[in-house]
């Protein structure tokens, strides 16, 4: 079983609208670290918006871990995100009023699958934060008790990307993670993913315009050629 | 519940903009509820102004005009009635006590009350409270006074002091009964009821100081001293109005019949709790306007949280994303909102009637010593508990506003929200 399958896959904003997406077969395999490439208009924030289940496409078909997204009712699917995908945004990715530990295990919350993995791998959600954050070199006393809103960005992105892995998802989405980091931290934080995500299992699909980052992948996936919908000059998030 | 926690959290990161706003809704809820119990108050004080009293006779006049003359001390009798009917009164069968009451005679802007020292006894008001003396005694001599609290505390008076009465309501030299001072013998604990603005003397006394006067003005030539004056006749020939308590309440509207119908002369007898509600009927009117005020304010209090949780909507987004990309349906963003807006309410509601408790404590014993209005203290009343339900209901309709649209900025940003 793929952990993502896609087939003739049209989307459009509204049903009368300009088609927004359209890709024919795409298939990742599980433990695959896939890299999607495409600048900005490609459909890319479209694309993940479909594989993270907050909106469905109309025709074909999109399978994450077997299931196929667009059948599954508006509530099902934000369980099957809480269950099965941590997300990792291009800034802003911490919860201002928690502390870095809550921020870490914030999927608990909402994922009774999720809180279980953790508590089997840790003894606790709280400690398996400290654990994952312990891997990103981020556990240090100095930094768990500083409000999250002071940390560096690219502290800020280790820490959501310790949430992302919390619980052990199958699969890691990360939306331009790195875009906010210097140059020279931006293939560490990749290298940080690809063993968290080695040492879990779980798939990567990291989205990115930075070609820079692309030879770090096994596989690249080029959106713009894949997407035969694509238009560069305009935006395709509204 | 994940959600809970989350809003609790979120609302501690936002203390300082959720205490104005729970203090905006406390401030509106003590005001509200403040009014509603002085409300309260002021409506059973006014219709317990007298009480204990089964009818108020006069000459025959319509109820509200009696009321207001002999109660109130408010405009004049458009007659007197006699001293002889007084007597046929006292002495029916079916009544218990009479006590006569003449009106007319003012002190500096005060009404003068002549009566007996039955009164003191059997007036009674604010649920069967009678008159208490703060100072000194009933008056006992025929140029003596006994002053209601009010009339002490703005002439400062104290027992031992001389007053000159005058005839009629303005205080002019020429009608001033000079020649025949009175002395306060005793002072009246507030009773928040016009017994406050009134100097009572005996019925003789006040006969006295009008020997000699006719058409309310002193005759020349015929000048009585005030020791002379003691030696004469004083009963009065007639009085104002007369205060009657029945041996038993069942016989209330045979003996208002016999007064209406009284052959010797043209007279009245009221019921004073029926004509007293009649009268506030009137003038609560100006206390509705003053509820009516209240209501708004507290309107304006939830305004000034919608406005709160509408600003804060935007500044949130991000952090509605990041909760939808752990699983948070919208439902859940709803919550947040709704949870937020329901809390502040609540904590308002309480924290407005804590306040208006510790105002109370306060005002209380001054509102009782100066006013004679007692008010009621701890647990609300049937009447509170639906306004306060009504705050509490009206907070969470407010919510669901910012709450319906959290939820469908949730449902369009997804996870993507330009910041």
């Amino acid at each position: 079983m793929h952990a993502i399958q896609i087939n003739n896959l049209i989307f459009r904003w509204k049903r009368d609208g300009a088609t927004v997406l359209s890709l024919d077969a795409i298939r990742i395999a599980r433990g695959e670290q896939v890299f999607i490439s495409g600048p900005s208009g490609s459909g890319k924030s479209t694309l993940l918006s479909l594989l993270a289940g907050v909106t469905t496409a109309e025709q074909g078909s999109l399978q994450v871990l077997g299931n196929r997204l667009e059948r599954l009712g508006g509530v099902e699917r934000d369980h099957f995100r809480a269950n099965h995908i941590g997300y990792i945004f291009q800034m802003f990715n911490l919860i201002p009023y928690l502390s870095m530990v809550d921020n870490v295990t914030l999927p608990c919350r909402f994922s009774r699958q999720r809180r279980e993995k953790a508590v089997k791998r840790s003894g606790t959600p709280e400690h398996e934060a400290l654990r994952l954050l312990d891997h990103l070199d981020m556990a240090h006393d100095e930094l768990l008790d500083r409000p999250v809103t002071t940390l560096s960005v690219g502290q800020q992105q280790r820490v959501a990307a310790a949430r992302a892995l919390m619980g052990s998802p199958e699969i890691v989405i990360a939306d331009e993670p790195t875009s906010s980091l210097d140059a020279n931290r931006r293939e560490a934080f990749v290298q940080l993913l690809f063993n968290e995500c080695g040492e879990s299992g779980a798939t990567l699909v990291f989205v990115s315009h930075d070609e820079s980052l692309e030879p770090l992948f096994e596989r690249r996936i080029p959106l713009k050629e894949a997407n035969r919908a694509a238009h560069p000059e305009t935006r395709t998030c509204r | 519940m994940p959600i809970a926690t989350l809003a609790w959290q979120s609302l501690m990161n936002r203390r300082f903009t959720a205490a104005l706003t729970v203090i905006s809704v406390a401030l509106s809820v003590t005001l509200l509820v403040g009014v509603e119990r002085l409300r309260n108050e002021t409506r059973s004080s006014f219709s317990n102004t007298i009480s204990g009293t089964d009818l108020i006779v006069g000459a025959r006049s319509g109820p509200a005009q009696l009321l207001l003359y002999s109660v109130f001390r408010i405009g004049d009798a458009t007659n007197n009635m006699s001293w002889k009917s007084y007597l046929d009164l006292s002495n029916h069968p079916k009544v218990a006590w009479a006590v006569p009451l003449s009106l007319g005679d003012s002190h500096r802007g005060f009404r003068v009350l002549g009566t007996t020292k039955d009164y003191f006894q059997h007036y009674r008001h604010a649920r069967q409270k009678a008159l208490q003396l703060a100072q000194g005694r009933v008056f006992d001599d025929v140029y003596e006074a006994v002053i209601g609290s009010e009339v002490a505390q703005k002439l400062n008076y104290k027992p031992g002091d001389q007053i000159i009465l005058a005839h009629g309501a303005s205080d002019v030299a020429f009608a001033r009964h000079g020649d025949k001072p009175f002395r306060v013998v005793g002072i009246l604990e507030p009773t928040g009821t016009p017994v406050d603005h009134t100097v009572h003397v005996g019925l003789e006394g006040l006969e006295a100081i009008h020997i000699g006067w006719q058409y309310g003005a002193p005759l020349s030539g015929t000048a009585t001293t005030a020791e002379q004056a003691r030696h004469l006749d004083l009963t009065p020939k007639t009085i104002t109005a007369v205060l009657l308590g029945l041996k038993s309440k069942v016989s209330t509207f045979q003996v208002q019949r016999f007064i209406n119908e009284y052959p010797q002369e043209p007279l009245s007898a009221i019921l004073p709790g029926v004509a007293l509600n009649q009268l506030w009927n009137l003038i609560g009117i100006a206390e509705n306007a003053l509820l009516l005020v209240s209501v708004f304010v507290v309107i304006v209090g939830m305004f000034g949280m919608l406005t709160a949780l509408m600003t804060g909507l935007n500044e949130r987004r991000r952090e509605m994303a990041i909760l939808r990309s752990v699983g948070a349906r919208p439902v859940h963003v709803f919550a947040l909102i709704m949870g937020e807006a329901g809390f502040l309410t609540l904590l308002g509601v309480l924290l407005g009637f804590a306040a208006l408790h510790a105002i109370l404590l306060v005002a209380r014993p001054i509102m009782e010593s100066q006013f004679g209005i007692s008010l009621a203290f701890g647990a609300p009343s049937f009447t509170e508990a639906g306004l306060l339900a009504s705050v509490i209901l009206a907070g969470f309709l407010v919510g669901v506003i910012p709450s319906y649209r959290a939820y469908k900025l949730s449902l369009i940003d997804g996870l993507s929200v330009r910041v």
